[in-house]
């Protein structure tokens, strides 16, 4: 389980994440959902020590990441960053295998073990036939999953993702998360695209000028009147033929399509979710 | 596109298998190529020396085998006091400012990183500056303008890193910026100290310098010095190699990977400060060795560092040697300065590298 509580950070004068409380429980996939600029990002790097907040404490399996070295905590925690930061000329076996950094002392190679769980990872998400491929050559979906292959070759307890559908077509994007939630381990995703949060997540806790403003599951979550003010659009929420939620958007001005009517959810269902600090 | 449309390829173990095979192949090519490169070295010159009398001459004092059979005292002379160093001394300073290179571009994520972007050679060229022109170290004799070069790309190495540092953080980009800043500010003392000295035989002795030769090359602690930094920092990069795959991935990524950037950062610096350091106190400012060479490893075994950088000291040292050898032959009986040579040869072979590269890329 991962425990992030009080969490909260400025860069220089601008607070990006207050007091902030988040609890990821073994085996979910919990997303992290909010407008441009909330704190989401800010918040997943805090969960693995890639920034150390102002205030507050995070703990994974009940030790504080703080009293963990970074690369005992590597172990435990795999990340896949957003992947425009990404411009590997190395083959995506080799990418892969720096997947294993974290338990190979500086100065020592991969050995044939390391190899063994590097060319099961990429066929773990079905890459193995992009092994080796230059990974600045890859697609978009295609360079996604070797980055998660790198994620899985730490052999985590937990997965956190930034973003992974970002400049993915809709096809990527599905395949990704499907594979994501496919896989058995804990995840927390950063994602923009609320319907995809709605299909893939089992919770979500919505970010809003770095304070949480909801935590639920989607159906709790994804509501018009809590989607509405935080991303300042209107939305009505449909349901699926599979029965998933999913939110259609127009702009605020009010010609758009989706009318200000939520069928579906009373004002008792919403209000009961908001929680109480929300500002 | 969706997945099912890309054909199955080889399994990954077999790719890793063959670009071993490559890089091994490459590294034993180049070894022998180095070799092969010595010995021609040696025997080039005014005076051509038979590559079989280089080699008897070799293992005679390798061997302390006395009485040179068919070998004249001046012919002994002249291989073992002044050639055979003076490669020596190329090879080091190849391999060192080649794998620097390599190092540097991927701690600044930038292809055009080199050891002079960094302003470590500005800072060795100020110390040697200021040893010809106004006698700095004098007391150390004939050691004073290495001490003084040497001392001053470490200051600069120092000073870059001082100023790219802030809240304990060391970025790619600060790194860059400093390092370009501090070039330009030592560049410009450099000048000033010509200017001020006045004096014209000095100013050409500097200029001499600035362009880099190996002809200062004997047997002496500089030599030692150059030949064993670059043994030890090549070994020791190599070794480390997986961190600087990992420096060209990005900070996030390392920090994903339970590495400190800044920690990964000062440690390399150090290491590339003393290998550049040595390597332009012995044989002055010599230009695109570091810029160009890394291009053309990572095209022949890929960009994985700990198969790249064998590769890259021992492309770099015979690079360096070849081009040494035009240097003393072009313009014979004057030595041209090596680093016009490699200026000369290498700003083309860049241009054809990045036209090549960005054809590759989007095809």
């Amino acid at each position: 389980m991962i425990v992030a509580d009080g969490v909260s950070h400025a860069y220089g004068d601008t607070a990006v994440l207050a007091d902030v409380a988040l609890r990821a429980a073994d085996g979910e996939v919990l997303g992290l959902v909010g407008p441009n600029g909330s704190g989401k990002t800010t918040l997943l790097r805090a969960l693995h020590r890639a920034l150390v907040p102002d205030a507050g404490a995070v703990a994974v399996d009940g030790d504080d990441v703080d009293a963990l070295s970074a690369r005992s905590l590597a172990r435990r925690v795999a990340v896949v960053v957003q992947s425009t930061d990404v411009e590997s000329q190395l083959t995506a076996m080799d990418e892969v295998l720096l997947g294993r950094s974290p338990f190979l002392a500086p100065f020592r190679r991969a050995g044939t073990a390391d190899e063994e769980i590097a060319a099961r990872s990429l066929e773990r998400v079905g890459a193995a036939h992009l092994a080796g491929r230059e990974v600045a050559t890859l697609s978009g979906g295609e360079r996604q999953r070797v980055l998660v292959a790198r994620a899985l070759a730490q052999e985590p307890r937990y997965l956190l993702l930034d973003e992974p559908t970002n400049h993915l077509d809709v096809h990527y994007q599905h395949e990704v998360l499907h594979l994501v939630r496919d896989l058995d381990v804990t995840v927390v995703v950063v994602l923009h695209d609320l319907n995809l949060a709605a299909r893939y997540c089992d919770r979500l806790v919505m970010i809003e000028r770095g304070r949480v403003r909801a935590v639920g599951t989607p159906q709790d979550v994804l509501v018009p009147d809590l989607v509405e003010p935080v991303y300042g659009v209107r939305a009505q929420r449909v349901t699926a033929q599979d029965g998933c939620p999913q939110m259609l958007f127009a702009h605020r001005s009010g010609d758009g399509a989706p009318s200000a009517h939520h069928a579906d959810v009373t004002d008792a269902d919403v209000t009961d979710k908001v929680p109480a600090r929300s500002g | 596109m969706p997945p099912a449309t890309t054909t199955a390829g080889p399994a990954p173990a077999e790719g890793l298998r063959s670009a071993r095979r490559r890089s091994a192949a490459w590294t034993a090519g180049l070894a022998v190529a180095l070799v092969l490169t010595a010995v021609v070295c040696v025997a080039v010159g005014p005076v051509t020396i038979a590559p079989w009398t280089v080699l008897t001459i070799v293992q005679q004092a390798l061997l302390g085998d006395p009485g040179g059979a068919g070998a004249s005292a001046a012919e002994q002379t002249i291989v073992l006091d002044v050639r055979v160093p003076r490669v020596l001394l190329g090879a080091a300073v190849g391999a060192a400012l080649a794998v620097c290179g390599a190092a540097l571009q991927a701690m600044v994520r930038n292809p055009l990183a080199d050891p002079y972007v960094l302003g470590i050679s500005g800072g060795a060229s100020t110390g040697a500056a200021a040893a010809i022109l106004f006698g700095a170290g004098a007391a150390l004799g004939q050691q004073a303008l290495p001490t003084s070069a040497f001392l001053g790309a470490l200051a600069a190495g120092v000073l870059v890193l001082t100023v790219a540092r802030t809240a304990g953080r060391v970025t790619s980009v600060r790194l860059l910026l400093s390092g370009v800043a501090v070039g330009y500010a030592l560049s410009a003392l450099t000048s000033f100290l010509v200017f001020a000295s006045g004096s014209a035989e000095g100013a050409r002795s500097v200029m001499f310098w600035l362009l880099g030769s190996l002809s200062l090359a004997r047997w002496d602690a500089t030599l030692v010095a150059a030949v064993a930094v670059t043994v030890v920092g090549v070994a020791v990069l190599t070794a480390g190699a997986r961190t600087l795959d990992v420096l060209g991935a990005g900070d996030a990524t390392m920090h994903a990977l339970g590495y400190s950037p800044s920690r990964a950062r000062v440690a390399l610096l150090v290491v590339v400060s003393l290998c550049t350091g040595v390597a332009v106190a012995a044989a002055g400012s010599i230009g695109f060795v570091g810029l160009v060479v890394p291009h053309l490893a990572r095209r022949a075994v890929g960009a994985l560092h700990a198969r790249m950088l064998p590769v890259c000291a021992l492309l770099g040292a015979v690079l360096l040697l070849w081009a040494d050898v035009l240097a003393r032959t072009l313009m014979a009986p004057r030595e041209l300065p090596i680093g016009i040579v490699t200026a000369m040869v290498g700003a083309p072979f860049l241009l054809v590298l990045v036209r090549r590269a960005r054809l590759g890329r989007e095809p």
